[in-house]
């Protein structure tokens, strides 16, 4: 079995070098744009954008993820993870990380955005993978349906991220984020990439187009106005438990204690 | 005579022609109650039924009971266009398309919490001041099933909207159903009128929340009530309270303002709530199907306990024979709870099995005077805190930091650890307050003033207490107040050992101060 | 007199402090004024709560402070009950604690436990009435009766046996037959071994035969999770392995434990965590399980791909899915 997957390893490993030896930036910018909606940040000077970010790439990453960005023993290959990866991580400031805990935490990116770009275009040099997006290039408006995104989100999302995009606990002190107020072209660069415990979803699984209405549904769920006064969080019965004996029964212990003493 | 008053006097005539009430009336106008705050509690439980009845009727005007598959097309537009059962189409309708719908809903669901707490909090105070003695048994009985009724109630109202939260809750209920040996498949099958989630099981539930449960309340609320009224309420120790009087003001027109007022009160509060506090936002969590989940689905907090059971339950199953027995379901969802239950049930008669105490009682213990029975309820209560903690280890988790396993862990080996160290704290607690009453009594209150002798030492002045204060603080102590010595032949054999022992635990406690303590005290100063 | 231990007595019901209201007429007409102030409260509230209800519309939003974006509506509509309701009882409890008497009044209690005369004529009353019955002799009567008594809740219980039909086979098979395809949930399109990468998840559900629909009767047993892993990463013996498919590997989304979905896939660690209980499952050792309450490994689905390249079960699910019941048959896991 072992000889098997490694030779499969092979074969597949055979291409994707031939693949990175050739692919030019321009022909990254291609597959960029074969994507839905999908721009690239590298309009010009890319061969210029490539270089900065390999500079900065040895400068703030290859310590752990190698100087080829072929991986180590504490951080993952990054051949083939493509510019939504660095846009993800390091556009929301999830890397580099600050410690080694269990999960990388959303922080200030240190890099700004041309540097994130910069480090994006080079990681896209090395191998072909899915291409950052852009918040205007997501045309969830449009193009989305929020009560199929909501049901997507259900089957999908939902028993992570909670019911209402709140998050939620995973084992041993890693969890899935809130999705409140996370930016449209994030949360579609985390559904294509599978950032850190998340896993992948492909087109093939959810479609681009329905990852835009899973967007859609995700952006009225942020706005969504308090129907039936404060939210309590939306995280279910725990919090709903407490207010009822703190805030229900304390005020009528209080009006309890108030009618049975003497008045003056 | 004021037209009013003739017309008043004329009804009441007309009616004590027929019924003969005037004498009882005249009776029961002037009973005496007793003001304490902590006698309010059962009224709150007893409000709340009324406003879960009041609001619950209004929820059935709209409420459409059925898993009949609809398409919704109401005003909240996200789920427009979405295949969902009745009962929770018809819930979203009453929520948003009927004018106040929402706000009874959730006056309707706070209620339900507020009731279950103040039935628990209730029974804590029933429990700890000893309210459950001679002749109060059948009273703490009725209140015992009250507050296991109460608790499938609530089960089943928040699984009626029939959301993905209600659904999965469901769904855990049929697998504690499916586990029970032998029968548990065709239990599952009988109650669901086939297999999960088919159609018949909210249609049946309703109409057990909304007519078979209430009825039994009903019943059982007054049994409870007419027994309080013919036996007097408790009251708690002081001056002039004896275990032979009542000491309080009267129903007409003292308490029927008050406890009529309070109605109003508790229905103020509940109202606030479902006017400020958003409950079971169903909408949002979208329309049951039995593969999808949401994080952190968790049930009311009165069944919390028990989902922190069973979450904290071994892997344990036995294969044998062809058949399985799921102990990981069983022991945390049906015989742990069962013996809980039961226990608590036959408490007033375990106790008074090993005080040997037969003897009426009427005035309330101070807790601390009662240190192993004390002791006793702080065990339970901390018992079930980390279940309920266990019970929300995910929220929990990520609001502090915490992992679920570390939780997890620390409430399999809490469960044994903590309540027997709660019991030792309660009871040197209680003795120490006991020790602090007595030198209250023997050397008064530190007034906190400083006076120079005459030969220059320094001294706080003690003030004495007043002799109501003396009474309250001493009153408790009788040769036998906690437990009687048993009869030589009560204690031989296994369970007589047992009882011996229990019935020597609970008598421990620190002598009160007498009187001659107090003189010879001061005999010694002078 | 030396040898006796005196104890502290009973002083008595304390004297009775007056109040304010009662000795000065001022108090008593201020505190008139509070309770109809607050009665009036109520009044207002009840105007609000009709106003509210007739000139709000419902899709009109207010800002407040900690609530956020609230609906107007039920806000006003709630806080015109509260008003109306708390502030009758506030007002009546005020009367009660200003102005009604507060002299604490004694009542004495009488003991429960009846006359002797009266429970002897009880017990005598009892015997006598119970004796011309026949009680003690008519032995027949007594066991016969007892007999009837006793089966008398069997007719109920017999008459509860139509609210369902029996199990049958149910527990123990679901929809995947040889051959059947995956479909994703809940688009129901069919799906490739291409379509997924390595650490991509999906939910799929069996396709049914053609005319049958979908209830949630069928999910309830079918639905299934698929994860691409790197073969490499599996550890699972040769047969679950041959189960695979180009590292694909499927399971039912039913937990074992308590039937609830289990669907958290971490792709780093290779863990599916229940929401409900916390039973933590690997997906590298068959789902064996690794953490909590469940105590067998979720139940994997052979998995392979038809002539059109889509991906298929191979047999169905070789054990009962879902949480355990008395008749599964757990020899073979």
């Amino acid at each position: 079995m072992k000889r098997i997957s490694s030779f499969r390893r092979t074969r597949i490993a055979g291409p994707i070098l031939v693949v990175a030896a050739l692919f030019t930036i321009g022909t990254a910018f291609g597959v960029a744009s074969a994507l839905p909606g999908a721009q690239t940040p590298m309009t010009t000077g890319t061969s210029t954008l490539v270089s900065q970010g390999k500079a900065i790439f040895l400068r703030g990453c290859s310590s752990c993820h190698g100087l080829h960005a072929e991986g180590g023993s504490i951080a993952p290959s990054l051949i083939g993870v493509g510019s939504a990866a660095v846009d993800f991580q390091v556009g929301t400031g999830r890397m580099p990380m600050a410690d080694m805990s269990q999960q990388a935490m959303q922080k200030k990116p240190l890099y700004n955005p041309q540097e994130t770009a910069a480090l994006a275009a080079y990681v896209a040099s090395l191998a072909p993978g899915p291409s950052s997006v852009t918040n205007e290039s997501l045309a969830y408006e449009r193009d989305g349906n929020s009560a199929l995104g909501g049901q997507l989100f259900r089957t999908n999302c939902a028993m992570c991220h909670n019911f209402a995009g709140q998050g939620g606990a995973l084992t041993n002190g890693k969890y899935a984020p809130s999705l409140m107020g996370v930016t449209p072209k994030i949360i579609y660069e985390a559904m294509i990439t599978g950032p850190q415990s998340m896993p992948k979803f492909t087109d093939a699984t959810i479609t681009p187009q329905q990852k835009l209405s899973i967007i859609k549904w995700l952006q009225a769920a942020n706005h969504e106005q308090n129907q039936g006064g404060a939210s309590l969080g939306r995280v279910g019965p725990v919090t709903e438990g407490l207010l009822g004996w703190v805030l229900g029964l304390g005020l009528l212990i209080g009006a309890a204690v108030w009618l049975a003493m003497k008045a003056k | 005579m004021k037209p009013t008053q003739k017309a008043a006097g004329a009804a009441a005539n007309y009616v004590d022609e027929r019924t003969g009430a005037a004498k009882w009336l005249k009776k029961n106008l002037t009973k005496v109650f007793p003001d304490h705050w902590s006698f309010m509690l059962g009224e709150i439980a007893l409000y709340s039924f009324i406003i879960l009845l009041l609001t619950g009727t209004f929820l059935t005007f709209w409420f459409d009971p059925s898993q009949r598959e609809v398409i919704y097309n109401g005003s909240y537009l996200p789920l427009n266009g979405l295949h969902m059962s009745a009962a929770y189409d018809s819930t979203l309708r009453l929520s948003f398309d009927v004018r106040g719908g929402l706000l009874m809903r959730q006056i309707h669901h706070w209620s339900a919490l507020i009731f279950m707490s103040a039935i628990v909090a209730h029974l804590f105070r029933v429990f700890f001041t000893g309210a459950f003695r001679k002749p109060r048994e059948f009273n703490w009985l009725i209140g015992v099933g009250l507050l296991t009724f109460g608790i499938v109630e609530g089960f089943l109202g928040y699984s009626l909207p029939d959301d993905l939260l209600s659904g999965t809750g469901i769904r855990i209920a049929e697998a504690i159903l499916q586990a029970i040996p032998v029968v548990g498949s065709y239990l599952s099958f009988f109650a669901f009128g086939g297999a999960f989630p088919g159609t018949a099981f909210i249609p049946r539930i309703f109409i057990v929340h909304v007519l078979l449960l209430p009825g039994l309340f009903l019943a059982l609320i007054t049994i409870h009530l007419m027994l309080v009224w013919y036996q007097k309420h408790t009251q708690y120790p002081g001056p002039g309270r004896t275990e032979k009087n009542v000491v309080g003001y009267p129903l007409m027109p003292v308490y029927m303002a008050k406890a009529g007022g309070f109605f109003f009160v508790v229905f103020g509060v509940t109202a606030f709530l479902g006017a400020v506090a958003s409950i079971n936002p169903i909408w949002l969590v979208g329309p049951y199907t039995p593969g999808q989940i949401s994080a952190g689905s968790q049930p009311d907090w009165y069944m919390g306990w028990l989902d922190g059971l069973v979450r904290a339950a071994p892997p344990l199953e036995t294969h044998a024979f062809g058949h399985t027995i799921s102990w990981n379901i069983l022991i945390p969802g049906l015989i742990l709870p069962g013996i809980l239950f039961t226990g608590m049930a036959l408490y007033p008669f375990i106790e008074s099995w090993f005080t040997g105490d037969k003897r009426e009682h009427h005035l309330l213990d101070r807790p601390r005077n009662a240190p192993n029975r004390t002791a006793l309820g702080v065990t339970s209560i901390v018992f079930i805190l980390i279940t309920i903690v266990n019970g929300g280890n995910d929220i929990i988790a990520t609001h502090f930091h915490l992992t679920i396993n570390g939780i997890m862990w620390f409430t399999r080996v809490g469960l044994f650890v903590i309540p027997p160290i709660a019991f030792v704290v309660t009871k040197r607690v209680c003795l120490s307050l006991q020790r602090s009453d007595r030198d209250l009594v023997l050397h008064g209150r530190e007034t906190g003033r400083l006076v120079m002798m005459p030969n220059g030492e320094m001294l706080e002045v003690h003030e004495p207490l007043s002799d109501a204060k003396k009474w309250t603080l001493t009153q408790h102590q009788r040769p036998e107040a906690l437990a009687a010595p048993l009869p030589a032949s009560a204690t031989v054999g296994l369970k007589g050992k047992l009882r011996a022992r229990m019935n020597r635990a609970h008598a421990t406690q620190i002598p009160a101060p007498t009187l001659t303590d107090l003189k010879e005290l001061g005999e010694g100063h002078h | 007199m030396s040898n006796q231990i005196e104890r502290f007595e009973d002083p008595g019901l304390p004297a009775h402090v007056h109040r304010n209201a009662d000795s000065d007429p001022l108090a008593a007409k201020r505190a008139e004024r509070q309770v109809a102030i607050l009665f009036m409260l109520s009044a207002l509230g009840t105007v609000l709560t009709i106003a509210a209800y007739i000139y709000v519309k419902s899709d009109k939003y207010v800002y407040l402070p900690i609530m956020g974006s609230t609906n107007l509506q039920q806000i006003l509509l709630g806080l015109g009950l509260t008003a109306s309701t708390l502030f009758i009882g506030l007002g009546a409890i005020q009367w009660a604690k200003k102005l009604m008497p507060d002299q604490e009044e004694i009542a004495e209690r009488h003991e429960f436990r009846s006359k002797e005369v009266d429970r002897d004529e009880l017990v005598a009353a009892f015997k006598e009435r119970g004796g011309s019955a026949g009680l003690g002799r008519r032995s027949l009567i007594k066991r016969s009766l007892g007999l009837s008594l006793g089966l008398v809740g069997l007719s109920p219980l017999v008459l509860l046996r139509d609210t369902g039909p029996l199990p049958k086979k149910f527990f123990t098979t679901t929809d995947w037959t040889a051959g059947t395809r995956l479909l994703l949930d809940p688009a129901g399109t069919p799906i490739k071994a291409s379509d997924l990468e390595v650490g991509a998840v999906a939910q799929v559900l069996p396709e049914l035969p053609a005319g049958t629909e979908r209830t949630l009767e069928n999910t309830g047993k079918d639905a299934v999770l698929l994860i691409r892993l790197r073969p490499e990463d599996f550890n699972l013996d040769p047969q679950k392995l041959s189960w695979t498919y180009q590292g694909i590997i499927a399971f039912s989304k039913i937990c074992t434990h308590m039937g609830c979905a289990v669907a958290l896939y971490e792709q780093q660690t290779h863990h599916l965590l229940c929401p409900c209980h916390q039973s933590t499952f690997d997906v590298t050792r068959g789902a064996k399980v690794i953490f909590g309450p469940a105590a067998r490994p979720l139940p994997q689905l052979a998995i392979t791909v038809d002539a059109d390249g889509y991906l298929v079960a191979v047999q169905p699910f070789t054990v009962p899915i879902g949480p355990s019941f008395w008749e599964r048959n757990s020899s073979n896991g």
